[in-house]
């Protein structure tokens, strides 16, 4: 498994495990968190469902999260595909992988909350790959209740 | 006396202002089809979309008035003309893009075509060939177009009326909310993008959300937990006479008061702390750019639009109803043709607080589905709304309130041509 495909992996499952804090980790300081819908996507419309630019602003999106936020209790289930790794500029890696997100509630109902595709772009560190840029584009562009935990 | 309106519902408003609505409303799939008619397509002006989404003679796109779809576009002298998009003759879709430039709407089952206006102007094999087959000779295409809507726009925001005799769109919208809509629609303004969200409750529950400012400050905990702005802040509401509309306005300087008697009706709750910092608030920044010190201005129009100010955030919202216990929001958020890239910047970033992911409103969504959920089977038994009093519906000047609620429902009760309160 390449070093991008092993940290998308990693992307999946934290979330899954609803391990936020941990999951920031995975991120540059300069970094870039985006979902974007389709739609506003092939018309050129920059609007975004949730963009942080910066490592803080994802940071305080995790915080409210935990302490402000009310949203529907619920666990993820990241099914994420085949992973498209390319080398980029200056030792960075260009990825990309179709996912599937799916919701279960505290019953145990399962619902297809959102499927798209992701485009990282890693960089190179001491420690490893860095997400820089995580952009994740939304099929589901019409957001089923609300979107609260990152896809 | 129940409220018997559609031969079988019957549900009682046991106060005559409203305050109690019956569960049964926000659940009755009859309620819902005669919503249709007597309220989105009652004398009323539905928001349709905004003249910058179709600068172009052909440009179109489709929207929602209640459940029915609806073509918006621009025809080659300008004008903007909507109309349902539904083929006359066999009542499937016509235009099946969302959004486009069109030379004409076809409907691909039969080829029918129609004109900016809705006018059905070509039918394929309309005399048949040699003689055989075809319409019969006395079809007259004139009476066969799509159903047109009245198109009123006011500082290029486009309302359109299925009534023939509600009055002119600025009477419906009253002084406050016409001022409204100029006030955000000063300048050209620039799409900036959509964004949508399915909610899995009545459609109700949202216009009754946007009209309840109490909730604002418990529910929604983001501001209250960073120190941005508490229910006892200045704010308020702002209603038309007959109280269908509803501005929820604030006016906040930066950090709100903290401590002190401002913050004891937070007493009994977990949420008054305002300790919390964020790390980059950049986002949170007002950028003052109105005439007035408004910095959060909601105006929510009868019946299912919301014009939105949060901040420098600003965007138009239309509710798309599906079913009783279904619905859409779509929201268009904008900013101005004369922003820098600094400013449109600013407008992205602070969308995080708005919409289906929005720090400040995500919670709607979940508010919404709890009560559809808890309601069901109780049809009979209803809600409770006395925050700021009984009786008159008139403007609020705190926002610890939701007599907003009770001027909706009072305007829904007469369109729908039920008496609220009546007999025992």
């Amino acid at each position: 498994m390449s070093e991008a495909s092993f940290i998308i992996e990693t992307y999946g499952r934290l979330l899954d495990e609803d391990r936020l804090e941990d999951w920031l980790d995975l991120f540059a300081e300069g970094c870039r968190y985006e979902i974007v819908s389709r739609e506003n996507r092939a018309q050129n419309l920059p609007l975004s469902l949730m963009l942080c630019d910066n490592k803080d602003m994802l940071r305080d999106r995790i915080h409210s999260l935990r302490h402000a936020n009310v949203f529907n209790i619920h666990r993820d289930c990241h099914v994420i595909g085949l992973v498209r790794a390319e080398p980029g500029r200056e030792g960075r890696i260009s990825a990309t992988a179709a996912y599937s997100l799916f919701q279960s509630n505290q019953d145990g109902e399962t619902r297809l909350f959102s499927v798209g595709r992701y485009q990282f772009d890693f960089l190179p560190s001491d420690t490893g790959l860095l997400i820089e840029s995580a952009i994740v584009i939304v099929d589901t562009g019409t957001i089923p209740t609300l979107l609260a935990t990152p896809i | 006396m129940s409220a018997s309106i559609s031969g079988r519902a019957e549900y009682h408003f046991p106060a005559a202002d409203c305050s109690r609505i019956p569960y049964g409303m926000y659940l009755d799939p009859e309620i819902y089809a005669l919503e249709q008619q007597r309220i989105f397509r009652g004398p009323v002006w539905n928001f349709l979309a905004l003249e910058a989404e179709i600068p172009e003679p052909g440009d179109f796109r489709v929207v929602g008035v209640g459940e029915t779809n609806v073509i918006v576009n621009r025809d080659r002298e300008g004008r903007i003309h909507a109309m349902v998009n539904r083929c006359a003759q066999r009542g499937a879709i016509v235009q099946r893009a969302i959004h486009g430039n069109a030379r004409a709407h076809t409907c691909c089952y039969h080829q029918w075509s129609y004109d900016f206006t809705g006018r059905l102007i070509n039918v394929p094999f309309q005399r048949g060939i040699g003689g055989k087959g075809g319409l019969p000779a006395d079809f007259d295409k004139s009476g066969h177009g799509l159903q047109r809507l009245r198109v009123q726009t006011l500082s290029g925001v486009i309302f359109g009326s299925f009534s023939e005799t509600v009055e002119p769109l600025e009477d419906f919208l009253s002084p406050v909310f016409a001022d409204q809509v100029r006030r955000l629609f000063a300048k050209p303004v620039r799409v900036l993008g959509y964004q949508r969200q399915r909610i899995f409750g009545n459609w109700k529950l949202y216009t009754d959300n946007l009209r309840d400012p109490n909730h604002g400050g418990l529910l929604h905990m983001f501001q209250i937990t960073f120190g941005i702005a508490r229910l006892s802040g200045k704010g308020g509401a702002r209603l038309d006479a007959e109280g269908k509309h509803n501005l929820s306005w604030a006016a906040q300087g930066g950090r709100a008061e903290a401590g002190g008697a401002s913050d004891e009706g937070y007493s009994g709750t977990d949420r008054g702390d305002m300790a919390i910092k964020l790390r980059d608030p950049s986002m949170l920044r007002y950028i003052k750019e109105f005439p007035d010190d408004l910095t959060l201005a909601i105006s929510s129009i009868f019946p299912g639009a919301a014009l939105q100010q949060i901040g420098n955030c600003l965007a138009v919202r239309q509710i798309r109803t599906r079913s009783a216990g279904e619905f859409d929001i779509v929201s268009t958020f904008f900013g101005y043709q004369d922003d820098d890239a600094e400013m449109t910047r600013h407008r992205l970033r602070k969308a995080n607080l708005a919409g289906p992911a929005g720090l400040v409103s995500m919670e709607d969504g979940e508010a919404v589905e709890l009560v559809h959920r808890a309601i069901a089977g109780d049809a009979d038994q209803h809600s409770i709304v006395e925050f700021g009093g009984r009786g008159t519906v008139t403007d609020q000047e705190n926002l610890i309130s939701d007599v907003p609620m009770r001027g909706f429902w009072l305007h829904y009760c007469k369109l729908m041509g039920i008496v609220p309160g009546a007999g025992t």
